[in-house]
């Protein structure tokens, strides 16, 4: 398949060649509409189209209005703050909580543990819409059940800084306990043992020997939890209040009522982020298939 | 046989057993911290929706003696109920109107039949002002105690007068809570209201004992059944006070068989009327999208899993970042890129408009609007033999598609189930890609090769031998595509249009519009319970444990 091979019939390049063009084609329908974000957001005017002077390459056809406009605008500097007090804090939960869980998960012998897997990954799986639903009836709401009834909570989380943070380190762990097992299956135990028998306790072996290690597989968790977060809007819509109000919320409301091109701006913006995730995760990735010896140097 | 010990002298099996017990709570130890974490910020929520959507208190919690004396009434008679069931609803009304709750409870009857609402709220209003108080003066003034707030308490605090008279002390120690709660006063110093008197009245008619006996026979009474029926005529509709009965148990089926457009009717189930029915239509349409959704991923990412497949590592590497860059970008980015390609002063309709003025355009456009005409004069050909065949003459009653199409015009690709399909299969497409990539990673193109020197053509060989091993993946691919589609929101809620949208835009459209959330979190248990399944049958197929993320 890779290469057309000298007594390929003409029939056989015919198709050789179209399939490469369709998946050109199929490619472009991947990356286009990304790549054309990038462009209209330096537009001049305040359309969603290129405008002749663009297309002219005429410089005044460009501008750096609606990245101004984001960066003076107190409604996204608020979004923007928001999302950056909310998300760490919700990566920092659901990494904790989840690399103990994992490392927890990987023993040996662990009771219950396809029960367990399946409630620690059901944040992924369930929609989010009915997480959104859930978590809006009852964080307005807590209560502790008993058999007798329940206990009602004197606190609301809806509409609450914590109630937001809560919900998306809810999101964010099943990517952490995924990446961290897939780490962990290529974890050498034997080598927490020798520590032990060198005289190390368990919170220098985990510290010393076993977190840098899996780290890879631990930061990769954690980045996936924290777009998560960042990305997440339907749980916020619900949970959260306008003091909450996220980026992604705020572009949300923005192409819902009044499209405006300073969305454009913010959509460049995010892109330049993700690229520079993506290529994070990627190098994290090869790091610990090399350090687990699954692919050469 | 000899036991062998451990080094601290136990039984080595003892020392073992210890031992592992020890290593499954550490382990155990190390995972609560995150499942308490989970169980109550996650599972519990789902919980309280499933609780919610079989939840019916309102009715019993608001109207607690209207319930209890409904029992008595026929539903069947065909009359309203008598006089002890508008005396209940005279107390729980007053108590309600006080604590607020009776138009929640208006709003929550309403979803089964229009116009109590109002009815509630109304009667909320000018439930203070029925004649009762007609009662309490005469009382009142046959002996003074009966207007000392202390003396009411001192009566009501004691065990004979509260046996002589059940219903009155009921009564006051509900008015008394409600004092206490609504207007933060003392029971001990307030004169209790004409609700209270009207109590004290009837029990009194009915021949109790009070504490200081009274002559109540000259009082004219008060018909409560006619007050109600002054403020609405609807009080002596049978129908109304038919849904009270069917709603008043504490748990309902009524919200699921409302989202499958289902009513519980005085007559068991019933058919809701035409107008009202839009749950079925709107599960199958989310269906039927994410079927095209998903149908569209597998069409897409089929090509495109072979290609990075059999490419040598390092192209495949390139190419797969321009998988993996949309599936990294953020959900709302490639929302607002579609709704902006696809206005219809977008990109892509500028792009056509300005390709049909181009030469090729104009060259192409006639060829191929030609092509189209004979597509549908084919189509329109085959329906007449089948009009034929069937002995129908239909004539041109909408079966036929229009002859001729005249020209290209903008197309209309947003707010409609085009975009949503066209922005959705975009966002999903790698999810179906990378799975399909792992799976085809595995077969060796060595096979191909084998089935074709043994004669096989390249379609044979392909179908025969490679895409039979590709199914696992497919399977795996189609899955997930269709359980993520299948609870979107964003996507639909912006370029989806009113046609467009999904069974979660109504639920969100239940949350924060019209405030059912019984039927939102039906709802939700409907497409839980669906989801479920799916992963279930992923479970099966793929396994939990081989769920990758980033390929």
């Amino acid at each position: 398949m890779s290469a057309l091979p000298a007594y390929a019939t003409t029939g056989q390049r015919i198709w050789f060649y179209s399939f490469r063009v369709i998946c050109g084609l199929i490619f472009f329908f991947l990356i286009a509409p990304i790549v054309v974000i990038i462009p209209l957001s330096f537009n001049a005017e305040n359309f969603f189209t290129f405008t002749p002077e663009m297309l002219s390459l005429d410089p005044s056809g460009f501008s750096t209005k609606h990245y101004q406009d984001f960066f003076s605008s107190s409604d996204w500097q608020l979004a923007l703050r928001n999302s950056l007090k909310i998300a760490p804090v919700a990566t920092f939960l659901s990494v904790s909580l989840g690399t103990l869980a994992a490392i927890g998960l990987s023993q040996s012998h662990v009771p219950f543990r396809r029960a367990i897997m399946a409630i620690l990954i059901s944040p992924m799986i369930v929609p989010l819409i009915i997480s959104a639903t859930g978590m809006y009836f009852f964080y307005s709401n807590p209560y502790i059940p008993t058999p007798f009834g329940r206990i009602e909570l004197p606190f609301t989380l809806t509409g609450t800084y914590w109630g937001v943070v809560l919900a998306h380190a809810a999101l964010g762990i099943p990517f952490v306990i995924i990446t961290v097992t897939a780490t962990l299956v290529g974890f050498d135990q034997s080598l927490t043992r020798a520590a032990a028998n060198m005289g190390a306790n368990p919170v220098t072996t985990f510290f010393k020997v076993q977190m840098p290690l899996i780290l890879p597989g631990v930061v990769s968790g954690g980045l996936f939890a924290f777009i998560t977060s960042f990305d997440e809007v339907v749980v916020v819509l619900f949970v959260g209040s306008a003091g909450q109000k996220t980026l992604p919320w705020q572009m949300f409301t923005g192409l819902r009522e009044q499209i405006s091109p300073t969305i454009l701006a913010v959509a460049t913006i995010l892109i330049a982020v993700s690229i520079v995730l993506l290529i994070v995760v990627e190098m994290l990735r090869r790091r610990s298939e090399r350090l687990r010896g699954l692919s050469p140097a | 046989m000899t036991l062998v010990l451990a080094a601290d002298g136990r039984p080595l099996k003892t020392s073992l057993n210890r031992a592992l017990r020890r290593q499954k709570l550490r382990a155990l130890m190390l995972i609560a911290p995150l499942l308490i974490f989970i169980l109550v910020s996650f599972v519990m929520p789902i919980a309280d929706m499933l609780f919610r959507s079989v939840e019916n208190e309102i009715v019993v919690e608001t109207l607690p003696r209207t319930v209890a004396t409904l029992d008595g009434w026929d539903s069947e008679s065909g009359q309203a109920p008598d006089e002890d069931v508008f005396t209940a609803l005279y107390f729980d009304l007053v108590l309600a109107a006080e604590y607020k709750t009776h138009t929640r409870l208006g709003s929550r009857l309403n979803y089964e039949m229009t116009g109590i609402s109002s009815l509630f709220r109304k009667s909320g209003r000018s439930v203070d002002d029925f004649p009762t108080n007609n009662y309490t003066d005469v009382i009142q003034a046959a002996d003074t105690s009966y207007g000392d707030p202390a003396q009411w308490a001192a009566w009501m605090a004691d065990d004979v007068v509260r046996a002589a008279l059940p219903m009155t002390a009921n009564i006051y120690d509900a008015w008394a809570k409600m004092i206490v709660d609504t207007e933060e006063d003392l029971p001990i110093e307030e004169v209790p209201w004409d609700f209270v008197y009207t109590s004290l009245y009837l029990e009194v008619m009915e021949g109790a004992d009070p504490p200081i006996s009274l002559d109540l026979s000259t009082v004219a009474p008060v018909t409560l059944r006619d007050q109600f029926y002054d403020v609405d005529k609807d009080w002596l509709d049978p129908e109304v006070w038919k849904i009270i009965k069917i709603y008043s148990p504490e748990y309902t089926n009524g919200y699921f068989l409302n989202s499958v457009d289902r009513l519980k009717g005085p007559e068991g189930v019933e058919v809701r009327p035409d107008n009202e029915q839009i749950y079925i239509t709107l599960f199958i349409r989310t269906m039927i999208m994410s079927g095209s959704i998903m149908g569209m991923c597998v069409l897409l990412g089929y090509p495109i899993a072979w290609l990075l497949a059999n490419l040598p590592a390092r192209k495949a590497n390139m190419l797969m970042i321009l998988v993996l860059l949309p599936f990294w970008t953020s959900l709302l980015v490639r929302t607002s890129a579609w709704k902006v390609l696809l206005q219809q002063q977008g990109v892509i309709n500028d792009t056509l408009v300005w390709y049909h003025s181009t030469w090729l355009g104009q060259f192409l456009d006639p060829i191929f609007m030609g092509f189209l005409n004979l597509c549908y004069a084919f189509v329109n050909v085959i329906t007449w033999v089948w009009n034929v065949l069937n002995g129908i003459w239909g004539g041109t009653d909408g079966l036929y598609m229009d002859w001729a199409v005249a020209g290209f015009e903008r197309l209309a690709l947003i707010n409609n189930q085009t975009g949503t399909v066209i922005a959705m299969t975009h966002i999903l497409l790698p999810f179906m890609i990378l799975p399909l990539f792992s799976v085809m990673k595995t077969i060796p193109i060595s096979y191909l090769r084998a089935a074709k020197s043994l004669g096989a053509t390249n379609w044979t060989a392909f179908w025969r031998v490679y895409f039979p091993q590709s199914i696992p993946g497919i399977g795996a691919g189609c899955i997930l595509v269709f359980i993520l589609s299948i609870g979107y929101y964003i996507t639909p809620e912006l370029v989806g249009g009113t046609k467009g949208v999904f069974i979660s835009n109504r639920i969100a459209y239940h949350i924060s519009s019209s405030l059912n959330w019984g039927l939102a979190a039906a709802l939700g248990t409907i497409l839980l319970v669906i989801v479920m399944g799916l992963y279930w049958m992923y479970d099966k197929i793929v396994g939990i444990d081989n769920v990758k993320l980033g390929g």
